[in-house]
């Protein structure tokens, strides 16, 4: 493995001078969140007119570095340059008027307002509001068409998509002068096709001279748009590419500081007898659509059946069903040999008491009340266990006991019973509620997108979890709309589109083309 | 006819008087509410103003000085409340909660001390109010059927704070939804972050917005004893800040619906005081607190059932804290 640690110099950046053909520099910044160090001298540099990437993985302090630019954050020490010259970024109207402008990963739009008015909001032309947008609108009309930032003005934000929304974000940059541009995870809410009419737009912004700072932590996007990338890891600049001379598995090794499976060993095991059966089950939603339709399957022992399908086929519907969140409406389920029949006694307790465990979509929503502590979130649904409470009362010190194993045990960061959730990264979360369930010791998991909004690391992690669960003969459902993730993980992979099963193969034979097809209902196998 | 005609007119008249103070306090409650202040101080705010304002006017003998002295009052006690829960963050139901006791305590503590007369504040005299104004062409104008009576009766002849405050409507109204100022404001009790990536200070806004809240609220106390009354009683603002509230929800913190609801509950309390032992048929007679209450209860039912749900500004409530 080459160590990366002192490549392309920080050591080298930090002793040039400051020159005038970058657009920004950044030197021995450091900040500090009480005793977290966010940022750790780090030094950065940012060609004029160019697409620089910075990739790391969540809480690498990428965030925290351009909120800094931004003048959200004041930083404890270190330097900001912009075009040579030494400046006092102290607030984000001291930075909005140095050029900067900002398109937040969670955005800064006000609900309410039409596009317009968002738009404008900070840079409006004149003290009287029609006066004014009568000169912004142009303005805005001239930006919209020069960089094909196509929005509707008139809209209001909530009724708007969101990539529209984000048009609209980088519009509102560009309303105030921006001349650098900081995007922070802007393809996380969009599209594929959403994701290519936004790069399309920022190559436009580059001919026209405009510089750009692009944070995510997808490696393809970085390959395929940045001129140069950055990778952070631990609030550290560890590297500096020029992106033609580096690789996907370049960048992922210095974001993790090891070398990093992309690929899973399956461990060949062989499958023993069904543990869940589904026959004929159909749904219809409270709107009275017919979600499901005839769906039948079979789980057994030790092996992953993955659920394909773009999100919103019935795939939900599905898992909460089997679950317990929903009643059963026509249909049969067999868990374990317990037969259970519509409009039975079926709901989330009496599964956990079947051996089915359930790790949700959205784990927001469903996964943890994210102000809890992690120690009380790493037993709901089991609080009733009488490991942790003796009757009426909760046994606080076992249930400590036990969350400070669990945490050691999944690799939850930071390693602490007595955190809120919600101070977690995506991928702490999900640890957590994975460690959660397969603590139960079901002999059914279902799983649903177990790796949406998670980092590499994490990532690695969760699958290995699953792999060591499934060695164990426990049974897994996998409902993913990741393609890949349904491929490498998966023994068996069932495809749904409108609410039927539409397809099933073996994941040794299945290909993309094949799965992609059967996904959007063009073919039946 | 002629009579239930007259009456008809004399409760109008009433409508408006009873609404004044009303319509000043909820004007202000949209200011601080758009903003994302909470404002239950409104009655405090009036109360304590209400008493400023009587003291300053008898102590110095004229009323504009009686009224800028009760908006300073009513201006500090929202500086306390920003200060409470814009700067140090605190909960704003608890502070405005603290604004009305504290109003309540002080004003009598104060008027015992000052005056000893059980809290009262000594009559002011007639120049020492703001009297009604009479509009030219009265006399003519009383010649006219039905017109001519309304604006005799009804339009003219009411204390210039009455103008006031229907001007305070449109003035509302103008800024929010016109200006810059008005935009930046409903933006920062939406979505405050937005306000603050955009350069503007929120810590800022809010404070302005609440200090405006101050001067109107000063305003409607200031009508309270100096203008509409005489001098100042304890407990005399009885829970209009309150109603005010209701009427702001009612308009769903819209000026223009805000000041008809206003004027809805103005004339609710008008006919329950016209009202009182008057024997109705098949009901007999309505008890004084059923009328009292029915503004209150018009208002649950109302945002219950008819109108909708009222949503609040995004952000009401929540303070604005940057880092984490």
């Amino acid at each position: 493995m080459k160590n990366s640690e002192n490549k392309g110099g920080n050591e080298e950046i930090a002793s040039l001078p400051p020159s005038t053909d970058s657009a920004i520099e950044l030197k021995n910044i450091t900040k500090r969140f009480g005793h977290v160090v966010a940022n750790s001298d780090v030094n950065l540099k940012v060609r004029t007119g160019t697409i620089h990437g910075i990739v790391g993985e969540n809480g690498a302090g990428k965030s925290t570095l351009m909120n800094i630019l931004f003048g959200l954050y004041k930083p404890d020490s270190g330097m900001i340059f912009l075009n040579g010259q030494a400046v006092d970024v102290n607030s984000p109207e001291k930075s909005i008027a140095l050029g900067i402008g900002m398109v937040h990963q969670h955005f800064m739009l006000v609900p309410t307002f039409t596009v317009l008015e968002n738009a404008m909001l900070g840079n409006e032309g004149s003290m009287l509001l029609r006066s004014g947008e009568e000169v912004v609108l142009d303005r805005l009309k001239g930006l919209s068409n020069n960089y094909g930032l196509d929005v509707d003005f008139e809209a209001i934000i909530s009724d708007t998509p969101v990539g529209m929304q984000q048009r609209v974000e980088i519009l509102k940059a560009l309303n105030r002068g921006a001349k650098i541009l900081i995007l922070d995870e802007p393809t996380g809410v969009l599209t594929p096709q959403e994701t290519i009419g936004l790069f399309d737009i920022l190559r436009s912004l580059r001919e026209q001279g405009v510089t750009i700072i692009l944070i995510t932590h997808k490696l393809k996007e970085i390959m395929s748009i940045t001129d140069t990338v950055s990778v952070m890891r631990g609030g550290k600049v560890v590297a500096n590419f020029s992106t033609e001379k580096t690789s996907p598995e370049e960048l992922a090794e210095n974001m993790v500081g090891r070398k990093v499976l992309l690929s899973i060993e399956k461990p060949t095991l062989k499958v023993g007898k069904p543990v869940l059966e589904v026959k004929n089950v159909s749904h219809e939603s409270k709107d009275g659509v017919l979600v499901l339709k005839n769906i039948s399957f079979d789980l057994k022992e030790g092996e992953i059946l993955g659920i394909a399908g773009v999100a919103g086929n019935g795939q939900s519907e599905l898992l909460d069903i089997l679950s317990g969140i929903e009643t059963l409406q026509i249909g049969q389920i067999t868990v374990n040999d317990k037969t259970i029949l519509p409009f039975q006694d079926w709901n989330s307790k009496k599964a956990r008491e079947f051996g089915v465990a359930h790790v949700p979509e959205d784990r927001h929503k469903r996964g943890l009340v994210l102000p809890f502590y992690n120690y009380e979130n790493s037993i709901l649904g089991y609080h009733r266990n009488e490991n942790y409470s003796s009757g009426f009362l909760m046994d606080k010190r076992k249930i400590l006991n036990f969350v400070d194993d669990l945490v050691e045990n999944f690799d939850v960061r930071p390693r602490s019973s007595s955190i809120s959730s919600g101070k977690l990264s995506g991928g702490n979360q999900q640890k957590l509620v994975l460690a959660r369930e397969i603590e139960s010791n079901p002999n059914i998991l279902l799983v649903g997108q177990p790796t949406r909004g998670v980092d590499i690391g994490a990532i690695e992690r969760i699958y290995e979890d699953l792999m060591k669960l499934k060695s164990k003969g426990t049974a897994i459902l996998l409902v993913s709309v990741e393609l890949d993730e349904i491929m490498s993980l998966s023994d068996r992979i069932v495809v749904m589109n409108q609410g039927t099963i539409v397809g099933e193969t073996n994941s040794s034979n299945a290909t993309e083309l094949d799965l992609g097809k059967m996904m959007s209902g063009l073919e039946q196998v | 006819m002629l009579e239930s005609f007259q009456i008809i007119i004399s409760l109008l008249d009433s409508t408006i008087r009873i609404a004044t103070p009303l319509i000043f306090c909820a004007m202000a409650g949209i200011f601080s509410e758009r903003s994302g202040i909470i404002d239950i101080g409104l009655e405090g705010k009036m109360l304590l103003s209400a008493f400023v304002a009587a003291t300053a006017t008898f102590l110095t003998g004229s009323p504009v000085f009686g009224l800028f002295a009760a908006i300073l009052a009513s201006c500090s006690a929202s500086l306390i409340h920003g200060f409470a829960c814009i700067t140090n963050k605190g909960d704003q139901v608890i502070s405005g909660l603290a604004i009305n006791i504290l109003a309540s305590g002080l004003t009598i503590t104060l008027g015992i001390a000052l005056f000893s007369r059980g809290g009262q504040t000594p009559p002011l005299a007639s120049e020492q109010r703001f009297m009604p104004i009479d509009f030219p062409f009265l006399d003519q104008l009383s010649f006219v059927p039905v017109f001519g009576e309304l604006f005799v009766e009804v339009i003219s002849g009411h204390n210039i704070l009455v103008y006031l405050s229907v001007l305070a409507v449109f003035f509302t109204y103008y800024v929010i939804f016109k200006t810059r100022f008005g935009l930046r404001l409903r933006a920062v009790g939406e979505k405050p972050e937005a306000v603050d990536t955009a350069g503007i200070s929120v810590i800022k806004m809010r404070y302005q917005s609440i200090l405006i809240a101050g001067m109107l609220c000063g305003l409607a106390g200031a009508y309270l004893s100096i203008a509409h009354g005489a001098g100042f009683g304890r407990e005399m603002s009885a829970g209009k800040g309150y109603i005010a509230l209701a009427a702001m929800i009612f308009g769903k913190w819209n000026p223009i619906p805000t000041l008809f609801a206003c004027l809805l509950f103005g004339f609710l309390e008008a006919l329950g005081v016209r009202l009182e032992g008057v024997e109705l048929i098949w009901i007999g007679e309505v008890p004084v607190q059923v009328m009292q209450a029915l503004p209150y209860v018009l208002t649950v039912v109302l945002l219950a059932g008819f109108i909708g749900k009222a949503r609040a500004p995004g952000a009401i409530g929540v303070p604005y804290s940057k880092e984490g």
